[in-house]
Order: C-alpha cells, then structure tokens, then sequence
C-alpha cells in the first residue's frame, strides 16, 4: 500500500490554514488541525476565541471564508462536495442539545436514519432503541424532549447524532447549558465513546474531562491555535503565556 | 373618614355597573319589540328560510372558504419559502406579490379578477365557484404567506442546524422538521385567518353569481328585496355566527392553553 492510502485513511479531519470572519470581525485567522482516526481532541480556550466556530466550520453549518476542510477524504470546502452525504459521516452534539420538540426521544433518534440513509421503519427503531439503551435511556424512548430533563435531552441528542453511525464526533460545549448535577452522565457517556475508539473533536469547558479522555489539547485564543499537545503538557504543564493566564483563571475557581 | 384607593375603584364599578343596567332597562321599556320583530324578525319569514339557507347558502359560503383556505394555504406556503430563500429574485417576486394583493381592497381584486379579466379578454371562467374562489385563495395566500413566515422563522435556530447535521437537506429538513413546528405555533392565527375569509366570502356576491352558487350573503340580501323586510339578512347574520363564533372560541381556548404552557 501507498503511503497516500494510509494517510487519507489515517486523517480524519485537516484543516488547512482556515479563516473566517464576520464582518469585520476576524475569528479564526489561519487554523491549522489534523485529527487522526481515534483521537480525542479536546480544544479549550476562553469565550470568543473561536473554537465553537472551527468546530462549525468542520461540518460546514458556518462558511469558512478561506482554507481547506479535508473530512474522511472529501473535501467539503470544494464546490463540488455533496455537503450532505458528507455530514451523514460527522456527527454533531450542540450545546442547546436541539432536539425536535415535536418528536419522541425514539422518533428523534430514528427520524434521520430513515428519511436521509433510508433505512426501514424496524431497522431504525432497532438501532434506535440499543443506542437509547447505551446512553441509559431505554424507559424514556416515548418520552418527549420537553418531558426531559436537560442531561437527558443531551444524551437522546448523543444517541441522535450516533444512529447515522458517524465517523467523527463533534461536541459543542455539550455540558455547557446543564445543571451541574447533570453533567456527569453526559460525561460518562462521552467518555465511553472515547473508550471505544470514536474520534472526537470536543469544545469543552470541563478541564477534567480533558485531562482524563483526551488524546490531545488544543489550547485556542483570538481565533489561533497558541498550544497543543497531550494533556499532561498542555493542562499539567502549559508552556505558553496566554495558556497558563487561561488555565489560572479556570482552575483556580 | 379617609376613602382608600380601593375602595374608591370599587365605588366607581359599582356605579358603572348600575348605570349599564339603567340603559339596559331603558332601551326594553321605550324600544317598539313588536314592531322590531315584525321589521328584522318575522318569524314566517324566518321559516322560509329554512332549509334553502342551510343546504344552499351556507353550503356555498362553505365551499368558497374552504377552496379560499386550501388555495390560499398552498400558496401561502410557497411565498413564504420564496421570502425566506437565499435567492434574490424569488424573495423580491414573493414580496412583490404580497404586497400587491395585500394593498388592493378583496372587492376590487374580485372585480378584477372575476369581471375585468373576463370581459377585457373575452375569456370566461370555467366555474362560477373558481371565479369566486381564486381572487378570494390570491388574497388570502399573501396574508398567510406572512403568518406563515412568521412562524418559520420563530422555530428556533438550533432546529434547522440539527437537522443539516444529521445530513438532511434543506427542503427535507424545511418538510420534516422546521414546517411542522411552524404551523403548530400559527394554528391559532391561522384560525383567525380562516374566520375573516368566512366572512370575507360574502364579498363575492358582487359578481351576480347564479342561483346555484349564492352565498349567504346573496341569499340574504335577495332575500330583503323579495320580502321587503330585513329578516333574511338578520338570519344570514346569525348563520354566520354560528360559524365564526366556535372558531374565535377555539382560538381563545388554544392561546389560553399555549400561555399556560409558556409558563
């Protein structure tokens, strides 16, 4: 085999030298990321230094204004890409969780599996129902998103995004809107996705979490990358300035 | 002895209260029922009516409104997604279109439509019932385009961005997901809607429809003009509320509840 082979099968995601703005306002100026298969990126920074808006641009729900986004082999910054195909491979969690209100936790789970990969009505609720048993949710599979509460709503989302059986994992600040008693189901669920080899890609506020399941930190600020590595360097021991102010004022509370 | 200012306001609706009486009282000792009856309510008149007015009328009155409703729906619909799409000309089009038949009273465009048009071109309509219908369906699509519109765009942001996350396209995501949302949250305007093209029907009666396609309206006021009395007006009056009168209250009911469930 060519190397070639290996690497396209090996990255998962590239982005190469990404920007975007709004207006006048430029929020990621040259972004550089590659994420193998089975990595779990953690990607940490203070509010507003763009890290929620690269991990929209890795699916494309924002327009970058410049760079490439290489996805499992395809190019989705290229005209020609089929944006939705390609999503079905990404799976995206969001910090509002955004399940459909008019939908059972089931229905919203099996929903996507049949109108976008087509699969039968059995087949979907099947997969629906082992996804709800791994996020421990089975009782609630008739449940509507309103009768939830907030780390359950997430967790149906989790299972949600993971019936396309995805290749990656975006997390959006997952953990950021939930009641401080909820976070750590969510966590755990996560978690165990991690253990099973999932790549994930993780905005996150949680240090702990970052420091125990990630693979890899990214330390981001005013829409650069300032520092990335393993957790024990990039958590443990920042060598950056902007690093350590940031991880000083979020520990140190 | 000092009056608080509760017991002031409490004073003051008694006295209203007792006044509103006072005119009630007045209005039924010096009004003439007899001859009131006999001018806007004979009741052999009122018989007559019946069942014509029923089986007839508001039978026409009924399908006016529904062709009206599901015309002016499916239309409204499609300029509502035309004002929401990315695609300069469309928006500029449906917006063009709204504001034209939003602008021009339903009489006129009903003339226009249904006597203008037929009578400058020589071309005739193929049903009495569509040249009522359609003008009416025109109209009423560019006030529920809007409603409609508003309804899309109160479903939250985070809906559709689910929905393209998981691969839907934008129409399939607009169909499965965001659509159904949106008409949820305008059933009650839309029912509002729905009542005012009720009445609204009554319009149509200016375009001398036949015997077959007489609507309420024209029933009752042929009617006065055979009878010489205000009767089959009043009764066509009381058809109507019959109609219109469950609908506000089903309004009422649902807006109650949606403001009991945003609580």
């Amino acid at each position: 085999m060519s190397n070639e082979i290996i690497l396209i099968d090996d990255y998962v995601v590239n982005v190469a030298d990404l920007n975007k703005s709004f207006g006048a306002n430029h929020v990621l100026r040259g972004i550089n990321l590659h994420v193998q298969r089975g990595e779990v990126v953690c990607i940490i920074g203070p509010s507003g230094s763009g890290k929620s808006t690269l991990l929209r641009c890795i699916n494309m729900l924002e327009k970058p204004s410049s760079g490439t986004i290489v996805v499992l082999g395809r190019e989705l910054t290229h005209i020609d890409c089929d944006i939705d195909e390609a999503r079905t491979k990404i799976g995206m969690v969001f910090q509002q969780f955004n399940l459909f209100p008019h939908m059972t936790a089931l229905e919203n789970i099996c929903v996507a599996q049949r109108k976008v990969l087509g699969r039968s009505k059995a087949e979907a609720e099947m997969k629906g129902l082992q996804l709800l048993a791994r996020v421990g949710l089975t009782e609630k599979a008739d449940a509507y998103p309103g009768q939830l509460s907030g780390g359950q709503q997430q967790r149906v989302a989790i299972a949600r995004a993971l019936a396309m059986d995805p290749d990656v994992m975006l997390f959006d600040e997952a953990t950021s809107a939930l009641d401080p008693e909820l976070v750590g189901d969510v966590l755990t669920v996560m978690k165990n996705l991690a253990e099973e080899g999932m790549t994930m890609l993780v905005v996150t506020h949680e240090m702990g979490f970052a420091s125990n399941v990630a693979t890899r930190v990214v330390f981001m600020d005013d829409g650069v990358i300032v520092e990335e590595g393993p957790p024990s360097q990039v958590i443990a021991a920042p060598r950056e300035v902007r690093t350590q102010m940031f991880l000083s004022s979020v520990l140190n509370h | 002895m000092a009056v608080s200012k509760r017991q002031r306001a409490m004073y003051i609706r008694y006295a209203v209260y007792a006044l509103s009486v006072a005119a009630v009282i007045a209005v039924a000792l010096f009004v003439d029922w007899e001859k009131l009856q006999r001018a806007m309510f004979d009741w052999a008149i009122v018989q007559e009516q019946f069942p014509r007015i029923l089986i007839s009328a508001a039978k026409n009155t009924v399908i006016f409104t529904i062709l009206g409703f599901a015309g002016g729906l499916s239309f409204g619909l499609l300029f509502a997604l035309m004002r929401l799409s990315t695609i300069r000309p469309y928006r500029w089009l449906a917006a063009t279109y709204i504001e034209i038949f939003r602008g021009i009273p339903l009489l006129v465009t009903l003339l226009i439509l249904g006597f203008g048009i037929p009578i400058a071109t020589g071309w005739q309509w193929p049903n009495p019932f569509l040249q009522g219908a359609v003008p009416l369906a025109l109209v009423a699509s560019a006030y529920m385009a809007e409603t409609i519109r508003a309804g899309i765009e109160a479903v939250p942001k985070g809906q559709m961005e689910a929905a393209r996350s998981l691969g839907m396209s934008y129409p399939r995501a607009m169909i499965t997901i965001i659509i159904p949302q949106a008409l949820r949250i305008i059933i009650p305007p839309l029912t509002n809607e729905f009542v005012l093209l009720i009445k609204d029907t009554s319009l149509i009666s200016v375009l001398g429809v036949t015997d077959a396609t007489r609507d309420l309206a024209r029933f009752g006021r042929d009617g006065v003009n055979h009878s010489a009395n205000a009767t089959p007006l009043i009764v066509a009056g009381l058809v109507y509320l019959a109609m219109t009168l469950p609908l506000t209250q089903l309004v009422a009911y649902m807006e109650r509840r949606a403001k009991a469930a945003g609580k």
